[in-house]
């Protein structure tokens, strides 16, 4: 048996909560000190029989209440704003981040990555870039969750939750499922390896040639019969899809919506939800028809047809 | 006190005993507003998500039998107010009379709501299997929020009705009186706590999406 | 036995005589022995918890086995032992006491009350003999409203029936301390206890009522499969939690508020001391009760809501931690110049604010929204509730029922057993949960019966440690019955103390008091100690 007392840092964001742990716990020392010296000392030197003075002190009670209320106040405070902070950089991904998506089904883990590798409970990423998973789940609330990263985040079905990290070193780490989720919860878990950058490369044109992610998604927008409507359709007048990505749609009671990944998820399971302004809802909904990894792929597909550069708010 | 043989054991005197009653009542009510409130919070969070749903939804709910229904509950608490009145005032005749009324207008709404069910399953609201195909699917959410928050408010007007029916054979006995009236006053909050929770459900369900 | 001298137990010992009883101090007794059957189950499933643990492998039981051990133990531990734990218990048995009324406002609905939490406890019962329930104490929707296949609906049954128990238990205490209190007994004249159990109530009947729609809102979408939680029905799984912990939140603090109250009766009497600032103790009870109401997100850091809810509901963790700071820094300051002894209750009430300091830091850690996002759903957590409610409620509770035995029984508990059992279970507890905390940053999650095997030396430690506390646990049981038959008789005060509950005998007349009371001085008021700690003034405690 072996003895661990603490886990690998192995990401930005192990480094800085590790670095607030480790004040808590020199905080919470303090404070144990703070009330059990006194405390110890109270017993020991009040305990009945022994001699000692007991004449009512007559203390400021108001003074010192106010003093042992206000003080922690502000301590407290002060933990909540550099959580606060970390969390803030913890949870906004930055920009050119490398995007693989994961997909949570009772109970394993699908990863898919842009250029078309797909591996299950295993996750294969190069060291020193930041990354974001796009999250999936195909049934229940599953979370995914990097020990040696310090990150986890719950999948949710119906929706996409994201979260980003940056490795900072070369190795093999545990990931696991932190959100019960039935009979093998327990076995639902994987491993992350931590490649240098040109291992990488080769883990990513190992095997045989694969279609990339958006190709894919091509070949199934036209299975699935979406090219039929968007693509010169003399039948249906319904919108392109290119340039779509991250423009501002406009929609038909008058409002805008971005066009980003949850935008045309609902366009695809609710499309009468929101009508791009111009068109009839007459397009079908796809909501148990298609996976979740249909799904992703679609988008991937759409993202590629898009717009290089985000479009302003008007 | 000739009301000294009313007062239970664990009391001092009669007014204790009132104190005590009243305090309970109303903390019962603020119970029964946090049950209802997680149905309106639920209502809240998805009329905001599908929101074209539920205008679509609350298009198909019977306005009528629902203003109807509105104006009988609001009458019947006047009437109960009444019933309370003629007992802090000694009228023993009237309180029977009062209450008899009150209790004729609620099972005349229950009437009333019956109908609508009726109507209602009819035009395919329930949800489920056979709901209607016409509707957005999302509207089923909202067809089952009105169903619980509805049905949840007739099982309270039919306990309602049961305490006013034991209140019309206590007063019938003479009980009641500018004295002792606890039991009395307490029905009648309840009964216009039923009938303000109406009045909000009759505000969601009915009116306020139906012009959009 | 003259009609006089009758004491509640001699009153009448027929089952009709106690099942149909409306004593609030029978009724108590008849909670006592339901809860302590529900908290047998769940410490048994405890017990095989542990024990499959010992293992990285799931040697022991299925997967789905220990899925249903867990959640019948959350399950039970929570609704059917800790929540009636104090309150129904030692609040029922002493709240007319301390006021000096002759029983609660309705006595009826007390027996209700208990007749609710039975047939409820029946019900989960009957979820647990037909094949249990694997969901989780917490419920999370759409597993639970669509995927597991056990008896979800039964449980939650159950639960809301319980729960109406609990809130006519609430409902009966406000009413009771706002309107049964005796003569010259003003609010700021009240016991601590009663103060606590006041705030305590107030969550009671806020709270639980949203609990009861939540389940039952769960249930028809299980039966009728009708979409509200369920995305694929369109519902929202993440309001569920929210409606969840919109309960269970200010449900951690009807597990601890009541544990805070017998900690201020019993710090006082061992130390012969008046409370330090009883405005601040007193009114920091109430200050758990309302902002309690408002964290609930924080156990949702990582559920997808938005970043800024996560902010707000972090910093009203932390304030939230305020008023307990102030609880803690008073007791301490109690024992200035007090003239301490250490007969059993006060060792439990030491060893509580102990564990519940560790426990209160670590939710600090949980309310720091870095670190909760790497501790949430690991062990960590699971340390954090149970350094509370076990280390801190659970203790409280042996500690108030030895303060109140010789009161409740007539007779007292043999004292060095009673202060070994206290000192075992100390070491018990945190041999048991501390290394808990080690393995939860480490990353190991919880609610799962295999592990990796680096976890293992401290799951050995732990489980270790379970089978000290077990025997912690078994000690009181057995020497408190034997108590009741060759215990020593008990006085009427027996501590010393102040407070109404000791100025009558032991047990007490059915109607707790020969004459009412009339209350002229603040409690706790010890007269003044001389050099070594006995009380200088001639006292008439003793009648
Ligand atoms: C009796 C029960 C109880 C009590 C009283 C508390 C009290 C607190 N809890 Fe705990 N908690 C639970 C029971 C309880 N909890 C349970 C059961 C869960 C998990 C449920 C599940 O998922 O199954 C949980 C989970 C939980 C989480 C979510 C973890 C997660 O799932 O990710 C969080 C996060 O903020 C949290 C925080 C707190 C805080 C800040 C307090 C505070 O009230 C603590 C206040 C006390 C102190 C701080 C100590 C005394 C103070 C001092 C000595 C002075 C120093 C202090 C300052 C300077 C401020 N708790
Ligand atoms: C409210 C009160 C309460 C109490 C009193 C306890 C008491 C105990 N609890 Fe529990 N616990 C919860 C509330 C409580 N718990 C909740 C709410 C959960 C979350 C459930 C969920 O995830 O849904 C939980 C979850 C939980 C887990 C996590 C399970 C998981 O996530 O996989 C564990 C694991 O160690 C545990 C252990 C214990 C132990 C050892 C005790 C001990 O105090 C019990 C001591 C008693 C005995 C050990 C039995 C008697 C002794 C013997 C028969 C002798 C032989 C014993 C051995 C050889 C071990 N509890
Ligand atoms: C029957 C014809 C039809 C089919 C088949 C169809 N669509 Fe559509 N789609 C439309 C119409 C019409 C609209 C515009 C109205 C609206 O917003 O719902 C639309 C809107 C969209 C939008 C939102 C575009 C915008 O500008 O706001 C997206 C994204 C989309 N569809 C993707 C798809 C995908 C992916 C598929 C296949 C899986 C698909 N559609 C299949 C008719 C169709
Ligand atoms: Cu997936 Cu737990
Ligand atoms: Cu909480």
């Amino acid at each position: 048996m072996t003895f661990p007392i603490f886990p690998k840092a192995a990401s930005t964001t192990a480094v800085q909560t590790d670095y607030l742990y480790f004040m808590l716990l020199g905080f919470s020392a303090f404070i144990l000190a703070l009330v059990f010296f006194p405390m110890i000392v109270f017993l020991f030197k009040y305990r009945r029989g022994k001699k000692a003075n007991r004449v009512d002190p007559h203390l400021p009670e108001m003074k010192v209440e106010v003093t042992w209320t206000i003080i922690p106040i502000f301590i407290s405070l002060g933990f909540f704003a550099l959580g606060a902070r970390a969390y803030f950089t913890e949870e906004v991904p930055p920009d050119g981040t490398l995007e693989i998506n994961v997909i949570g089904k009772q109970w394993m883990w699908k990863i898919q990555h842009q250029e078309g590798n797909r591996e299950i409970n295993e996750l294969h990423l190069p060291v020193g870039r930041a990354v974001k998973l796009t999250l999936a789940s195909e049934d229940v609330i599953h979370s995914f969750f990097i020990p040696a990263f310090r990150i986890k985040q719950d999948v949710v079905p119906g929706r996409f939750t994201t979260e980003w990290f940056q490795p900072t070193q070369i190795g093999v780490y545990h990931f696991y499922c932190s959100e019960y989720c039935g009979a093998d919860h327990s076995k639902m878990q994987g491993t992350v390896f931590v490649l240098s950058p040109t291992e990488y490369q080769n883990w990513l044109t190992r095997g045989e040639p694969k279609n990339s992610l958006a190709q894919s998604g091509e070949n199934l927008f036209r299975q699935l019969g979406c090219s039929g409507c968007h693509v010169n359709s003399q039948a249906v007048h319904a919108p392109p899809l290119e340039g779509l990505y991250e423009k501002l749609v406009p929609l038909n009671d008058g409002t805008f919506v971005r066009a980003d990944d949850k935008y045309i998820r609902d366009s695809i399971l609710l499309p009468n939800s929101q009508i791009a302004a111009g068109y009839q809802p007459v397009m079908p909904t796809f909501q148990g028809h298609i996976t979740e990894e249909q799904l992703l792929q679609l988008i991937a597909y759409i993202k590629s047809i898009g717009n290089e550069t985000p479009q302003k708010n008007p | 006190m000739k009301e000294n043989s009313i007062v239970a054991d664990q009391f001092e005197n009669a007014q204790q005993q009132s104190e005590a009653a009243h305090l309970g009542m109303w903390t019962f009510i603020a119970t029964e507003i946090l049950f209802f409130g997680g149905l309106f919070l639920a209502y809240i969070v998805y009329r905001h998500f599908y929101f074209t749903e539920f205008v679509a939804a609350s298009k198909h709910t019977e306005v009528l039998f629902g203003t109807i229904n509105s104006i009988i509950l609001l009458t019947s608490s006047l009437t109960m107010a009444l019933a309370v009145h003629a007992a802090k005032e000694n009228y023993r005749l009237q309180i029977s009379r009062w209450l008899a009324l009150t209790i004729f207008l609620g099972l005349a709404f229950l009437a009333v709501k019956g109908l609508e069910y009726h109507d209602d399953i009819e035009n395919k609201l329930v949800p489920g299997a056979h709901f209607d195909p016409s509707l957005p699917a999302q509207s089923q959410i909202f067809f089952w929020l009105y169903w619980t928050m509805t049905g949840l408010h007739a099982i309270h007007v039919t306990v309602g009705l049961g305490v006013l029916s034991t209140m019309l054979l206590l007063a019938r006995k003479e009980k009641f009186s500018a004295n002792y009236n606890t039991p009395l006053t307490l029905a009648g909050l309840y009964w216009h706590f039923v009938d303000i929770v109406w009045l909000f459900l009759f505000a969601l369900l009915y009116v306020i999406s139906r012009h959009k | 036995m003259s009609e006089e001298n009758k004491n509640y137990l001699s009153t009448g010992d027929t089952v009709k005589s106690w099942l149909l009883t409306t004593d609030h101090k029978r009724i108590g007794i008849l909670f006592l022995f339901s809860i302590l059957l529900f908290f047998t189950i769940a410490a048994v499933a405890a017990a095989l918890m542990r024990i499959e643990l010992l293992t990285p492998q799931g040697d022991l039981v299925h997967a789905d086995t220990y899925n249903k051990l867990f959640t019948i133990h959350g399950v039970l531990m929570v609704w059917f032992f800790l929540i009636p734990s104090i309150p129904s218990v030692l609040g029922n048995f002493v709240i007319p006491l301390m006021i000096g009324a002759r029983d609660m406002a309705f006595p009826k609905l007390n027996l209700l009350s208990w007749y609710l939490f039975i047939i409820g406890g029946f019900f989960a019962f009957h979820a647990i003999i037909l094949g249990g329930v694997d969901t989780g104490w917490t419920f999370y929707t759409p597993y639970s409203s669509a995927y597991s296949n056990s008896h979800v609906v039964e449980m939650a049954l159950g639960i809301f029936i319980a729960g109406f128990g609990s809130i006519l238990t609430g409902l009966n205490f406000i009413v009771t301390i706002q309107t049964m209190r005796a003569p010259g007994l003003t609010w700021f004249r009240l016991p601590l206890f009663i103060w606590s159990l006041f705030a305590t109530s107030v969550i009671l009947v806020l709270a639980t009522p949203v609990l009861a729609i939540t389940l039952a809102l769960m249930s028809v979408e299980r039966i009728w499969g009708i979409g509200i939680f369920n995305p694929k029905l369109g519902g929202d799984p993440v309001l569920f939690q929210h409606l969840f912990w919109f309960y269970s939140h200010p449900a951690v603090y009807i597990m601890i508020l009541p544990g805070m109250g017998v900690v201020s009766e019993v710090i006082t009497c061992f130390a012969r001391k008046k409370i330090f600032g009883y405005y601040f103790v007193a009114f920091s009870s109430v200050a758990i009760a309302v902002v309690g109401f408002l964290v609930w997100g924080h156990h949702m850091f990582v559920s997808s809501q938005s970043i800024y809810a996560g902010m707000a509901f972090s910093i009203l963790s932390f304030l939230v931690a305020i008023p307990s700071a102030i609880k803690v820094f008073n007791w301490t300051m109690t024992l200035y110049r007090g003239s301490i002894s250490f007969e059993a209750p006060m060792i439990y009430v030491l060893s509580f604010i102990a564990l519940f300091v560790i426990g209160g830091l670590t939710g600090l850690m949980l309310a720091t929204l870095p670190v909760d996002v790497h501790v949430h759903g690991t062990y960590f957590v699971v340390a954090h509730f149970h350094y509370i409610m076990v280390g801190g409620m659970v203790t409280a509770f042996m500690g108030g029922l030895h303060y109140w035995w010789p009161k409740i029984s007539g007779r007292m508990y043999p004292e060095k057993l009673g202060q070994l059992a206290a000192i075992i279970m100390f070491v018990g507890f945190n041999l048991t949960f501390f290394p808990q905390y080690i393995l939860g940053y480490l990353g190991m999650p919880r609610r799962v019966h295999e592990y990796a095997p680096e976890f293992q030396i401290y799951n050995v430690l732990s489980t270790a440690g379970a089978s000290i506390l077990g025997v912690g646990y078994l000690l009181p049981l057995i020497y408190l019955l034997w108590s009741i038959f060759y215990g020593k008789r008990a006085t009427a005060n027996p501590w010393n103390a102040t407070g109404l509950e000791w100025q009558t005998s032991s047990p007490p007349p059915k109607n707790n008091f020969h004459e009412t009371p009339v209350v002229t001085e603040e409690p706790y008021n010890y007269p003044p100690l001389n050099e070594i700690g006995e009380i200088t003034l001639a006292s008439n405690e003793h009648k």
